[in-house]
């Protein structure tokens, strides 16, 4: 025993809103950098994801299963091992110079893109088989009847689930601090290890990133109530 | 107009079709009658296909459907539906239900489909409700904008699937006035429908269907007052 009264670590600290103050600026610059990778991976994924989704529902089981085993191996396996592999792995083997803000987005994309994959097809799976069945027997193709009488009708019912998955990947995107890339939780750690106050940084940042999900989750709160006001479809 | 030939279905093991055979000329209204499960719906799904056949001909127009020869979509835009659901799209209007074939399949500028379809819902009695959603309209309304799609392809024949049983009684009269105007109108048409009243009127044959065979077939009178076989009398007395 030292002879320190029990409780005095807890005791002496102090939230050190100086620092905060003082690095505020700096971690916010990269939340510059954490929406531009969420959003820019979020809009390819969801084109992306379409195109996986009307693949997993072909008909043709060389489209179909290719498909049904990229949505299963992403899923079942953590973005940080997509982070590592696409920015270690695959240099590996086709033998390039990984670029860290490509693979950042790359990984994320493929990410989300398995996910949205999967909204996509509830979406259609939701819409009655009668609609597919009426478009045909006015001699549309399967991908006409997609495209003007499917889809359209799933644009409502994919976009709640949609922004779920927006907030997630803004959370997730945190993992390509990991190569290197300067997001908040890149600056969170930066500012940990300069400032010696790491509750401090990690705990702000937190916050940041909570205010972030929030505002959204909020805007997507609204979106669906009006969507579900002029309750078309 | 329309021949089929030994026509089967199965379903795995189930066999619902079990060899169809129904030539229909044209301008002829056939009315399809039978049991529930007989396999009126898969006929007529079949003979637009809806359902793939497991054997046997479909021949609508001349054309062979299954022998590869012609164009699927195409024979679909000759044989229009109407299904007992209506199946209206229901994120577009009235008159954008009608229009969408027209102008995606026939690639048909948008002012002269909307012109067409405009003539259709005045013809199906629905003129003033263009601009109403499906869900707006009550079944009997939707019914008949869904015929009026139908007709927007300019088919040779018209199925219709039980076109009224999913309607409240009093809204029945309306949807069969439309048919029955478009029988007059010389459409090529297979009905499947128990309403005897429209049969009795407008057909030129009846068909009772039973487990995926055509029992027997005649012209109303005679059909409704002579009926020959045992499991038509059956049916018959359980309907009537
Ligand atoms: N897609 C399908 N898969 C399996 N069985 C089916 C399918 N469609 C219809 N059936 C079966 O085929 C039989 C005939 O059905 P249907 O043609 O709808 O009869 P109906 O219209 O005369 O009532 C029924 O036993 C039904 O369950
Ligand atoms: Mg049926």
């Amino acid at each position: 025993m030292d002879g320190r009264p029990l409780g005095e670590g807890a005791a002496l600290f102090k939230f050190d809103l100086g620092v905060v103050a003082r690095y505020l600026p700096f971690l916010v610059r990269g939340v510059g950098i954490t929406i531009e990778f969420t959003l820019i991976s979020f809009l390819l994924a969801i084109v992306l994801g379409l195109v996986i989704a009307l693949g997993r529902i072909s008909k043709n089981r060389f489209v179909r299963i290719p498909c049904q085993i990229y949505i299963d191996f992403i899923r079942g396996t953590p973005l940080l091992a997509q982070v590592y592999l696409v920015h270690f792995g695959l240099p590996q083997i086709f033998g390039y110079k990984p670029v860290g803000f490509i693979d950042a987005l790359i990984a994320l994309t493929l990410n989300s893109s398995a996910y949205m994959a999967e909204i996509y097809r509830a979406g259609i799976e939701s819409i009655e088989a009668g609609q597919m069945e009426a478009a045909r027997s006015l001699g549309m193709t399967y991908g006409q009847a997609m495209r003007y009488v499917i889809l359209p009708q799933t644009i409502r019912r994919v976009i709640p689930p949609m922004g779920n998955e927006f907030i997630t990947l803004l959370k997730e995107s945190s993992l390509v601090s990991v190569i290197g890339m300067e997001d908040l939780m890149m600056r969170a750690k930066m500012m940990a290890g300069r400032s010696f106050r790491p509750f401090e940084a990690y705990f702000t940042s937190a916050l940041i990133y909570l205010a972030m999900t929030f505002t959204f989750s909020r805007v997507l709160g609204r979106v669906e109530g009006r969507l579900k006001v002029s309750g078309r479809g | 107009m329309v021949e089929v030939k030994q026509l089967h279905k199965s379903f795995g093991d189930l066999h619902v079709l079990r060899g169809i055979d129904l030539e229909v000329k044209k301008g002829e209204v056939v009315v399809i009658i039978g049991p529930s499960g007989s396999g009126k719906s898969t006929f007529l799904r079949c003979i637009n296909h809806l359902e793939q056949p497991s054997s046997g001909e479909i021949h609508i127009d001349g054309g062979n459907l299954d022998d590869g020869s012609v164009d699927i979509n195409l024979i679909r835009r000759t044989a229009g539906m109407v299904f007992q659901q209506f199946n209206l799209f229901p994120h577009l209007t009235a008159l954008q239900n009608v229009c969408l074939a027209p102008t995606k399949v026939l690639n048909m500028p948008v002012a002269e489909a909307e012109e067409l379809g405009r003539e259709l819902l005045k013809k199906v009695g629905l003129a003033d409700k263009e601009a109403a959603y499906p869900q707006q309209l009550s079944g009997g309304q939707q019914q008949r904008v869904a015929i009026a799609r139908a007709l927007a392809m300019k088919p040779k024949l018209m199925l219709f699937d039980e076109p009224t049983s999913a309607l409240d009684p009093e809204m029945i009269g309306e949807v069969l006035m439309v048919m029955k105007e478009l029988a007059l109108d010389g459409m090529t048409m297979l009905v499947v429908s128990h309403e005897m009243g429209f049969a009795r009127e407008v057909a030129d044959r009846i068909v009772f269907m039973d487990e995926g065979l055509i029992i027997e077939e005649g012209e109303p009178s005679e059909f409704f007052s002579n009926p020959k076989h045992e499991r038509t009398k059956a049916f018959m007395s359980k309907i009537l």
